[in-house]
């Protein structure tokens, strides 16, 4: 099949970027999207000219660095699923198809279709962990977590740090990802000794970053991989504004 | 910073702050409802000048209602300082965006139909309330007492079709506010269950988006036909 592309190209960081116009032909529909950028990248290396920098690294939808806004969808008109997930069949012959980076202050562009997105492991550090020393895994069922709460963490757990959800957002809000790494915690009993500064440092992190504020469009949900449900989020406003109030930290 | 105002001022807080004033300005609506319904009564404005007489000389409304203005005021203003801060949040937006396709209209527009919220409540503030407390309201006496007639004045308001359009069209405006405004005022406090969002959810669309706009719609819409002798 045949494809026109438009792709953002930006030097750097500090230099203004554009929409530039290519078309592929031969594109079997059965490659995945990232394999006819390499297709893409091929082509311009042969001609001399800069291949397009994208982020990739796993290409089966668990590492989640593949970011690329596709035709005005975070990772394209799939749901559930990244970039490296997405195949040329979901677009029809000749179609044009524009792809752009994760647009967000807290994501700068670092070239073409890459982001920095270290405002996530930021937010990470300043309370998504547990600080005891775990030693040697326990006996299984020694620690008695119910199915339901199991499967609520593992939900929320399952979140891969893509940053579809900000790039969805109309406010470019964080939320979704940190109320998933708010929520797994939260609910385990592992989590519990943080539960609170952990809610009120990521929260604060969140917000120094420079991210949005959430209007619960619910953008976010529909876009993520993983679809990480908007439970979360609320789950997260009760963990910050309980511990807001109760914590010992003035 | 103490605790509190770090609190308000995240983003967290200060959605906490949209909520609990948007959700206060939505329990007004239904005590605003409930009164006004003594418009349909077809006494001649009796039912509703005595209700307006007690709305304005209750000590306990006297109070409720200026925490009223002040929730307008700092929902308002606080719409603002987010609608600011998240546009802020995404200095270069897509050349290509498709956002129909995973969310409502309305959620993205809070903005836009509050603003037409807000020239509402200015134009209708400045014809009844504005009247009733400092402007000149012909006086109506039932058994012996006095009492401002701003029925009258309501008549003459409803009267003018364009004033009548201004309303139907802003309560659509509200309408489509609430719909998404009310439950996401729930899940702003963290209150979402499976037992109670749904309950929530329905109420937010049926109640508060539909059956309370409708009727506040139908005020105008009725005092104009009568008003103009197309109804009894
Ligand atoms: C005065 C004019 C108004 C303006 C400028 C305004 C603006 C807004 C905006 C921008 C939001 C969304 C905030 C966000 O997306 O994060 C919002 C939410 C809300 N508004 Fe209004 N609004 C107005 C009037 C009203 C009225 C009259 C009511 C109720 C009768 C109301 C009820 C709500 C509710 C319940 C929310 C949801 C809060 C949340 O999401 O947590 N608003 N408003
Ligand atoms: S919540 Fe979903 S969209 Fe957001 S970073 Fe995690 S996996 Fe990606
Ligand atoms: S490349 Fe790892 S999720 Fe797409």
């Amino acid at each position: 099949m045949k494809v026109n592309l438009k792709v953002w190209r930006q030097k750097n960081n500090n230099t203004a970027g554009k929409l530039v116009e290519y078309s592929l032909d031969n594109i079997s529909p059965d490659m995945s999207f990232l394999e006819m950028f390499d297709v893409l990248n091929a082509e311009l290396i042969r001609k001399g000219d800069e291949p397009v920098a994208f982020d990739h690294d796993c290409r089966e939808g668990i590492c989640g660095m593949c970011s690329m806004y596709i035709n005005g969808r975070a990772h394209g008109p799939q749901t559930g699923a990244t970039t490296c997930q997405l195949h040329m069949r979901s677009f029809s012959d000749g179609d044009t198809i524009v792809v752009e980076p994760w647009r967000a202050r807290a994501f700068p562009v670092i070239k073409d279709l890459m982001v920095d997105r270290t405002a996530f492991d930021r937010v990470v550090q300043a309370g998504g962990y547990v600080s005891v020393n775990t030693g040697s895994a326990p006996d299984a069922n020694e620690i008695a977590i119910p199915r339901t709460i199991a499967d609520e963490a593992m939900d929320a757990a399952q979140c891969i740090g893509c940053g579809a959800c900000v790039a969805a957002c109309k406010n470019a809000s964080a939320m979704l990802f940190v109320s998933a790494k708010v929520s797994h915690m939260a609910v385990l009993p592992q989590g519990q000794a943080e539960r609170k500064i952990r809610a009120e440092r990521m929260v604060a992190q969140m917000d120094a970053e420079g991210f949005g504020a959430c209007s619960f469009t619910g953008a976010c949900s529909v876009e993520c991989p993983k679809s990480i449900s908007l439970d979360h989020i609320a789950r997260m406003n009760r963990e910050y504004l309980g511990a807001k109030l109760t914590s010992e930290n003035v | 910073m103490s605790w509190v105002t770090q609190t308000l001022s995240s983003s967290l807080g200060r959605k906490v702050i949209m909520s609990l004033t948007g959700l206060f300005l939505s329990t007004f609506l239904v005590v605003h409802m409930a009164g006004n319904l003594q418009l349909f009564k077809g006494d001649e404005g009796r039912a509703f000048n005595e209700y307006t007489y007690f709305m304005t000389h209750n000590p306990l409304i006297i109070t409720v209602s200026y925490l009223l203005y002040t929730s307008i005021l700092v929902h308002a203003l606080m719409a603002f300082v987010l609608t600011r801060h998240n546009q802020a949040s995404r200095p270069v937006d897509y050349a290509f965006k498709r956002p129909e396709a995973n969310s409502a209209w309305s959620s993205r527009n809070m903005g836009i139909l509050g603003t037409v919220l807000l020239i509402f409540i200015i134009l209708h503030m400045r014809t009844f309330w504005y009247e009733m407390h400092f402007g000149s309201v012909p006086m109506a006496e039932y058994d012996g007492k006095q009492y401002k007639d701003l029925y009258t004045v309501v008549v003459a308001a409803f009267s003018q079709w364009w004033y009548v359009l201004i309303y139907v069209v802003s309560m659509v405006a509200l309408g489509y506010h609430l719909v998404h405004g009310f439950q996401s005022g729930f899940q702003t406090l963290g209150l979402r269950h499976k037992k109670y969002t749904p309950l929530i959810e329905a109420l937010g669309t049926y109640v508060f988006a539909i059956l309370i706009p409708a009727l506040f719609a139908a005020m105008p819409i009725y005092i104009f036909l009568k008003a103009n002798n197309f109804i009894g």
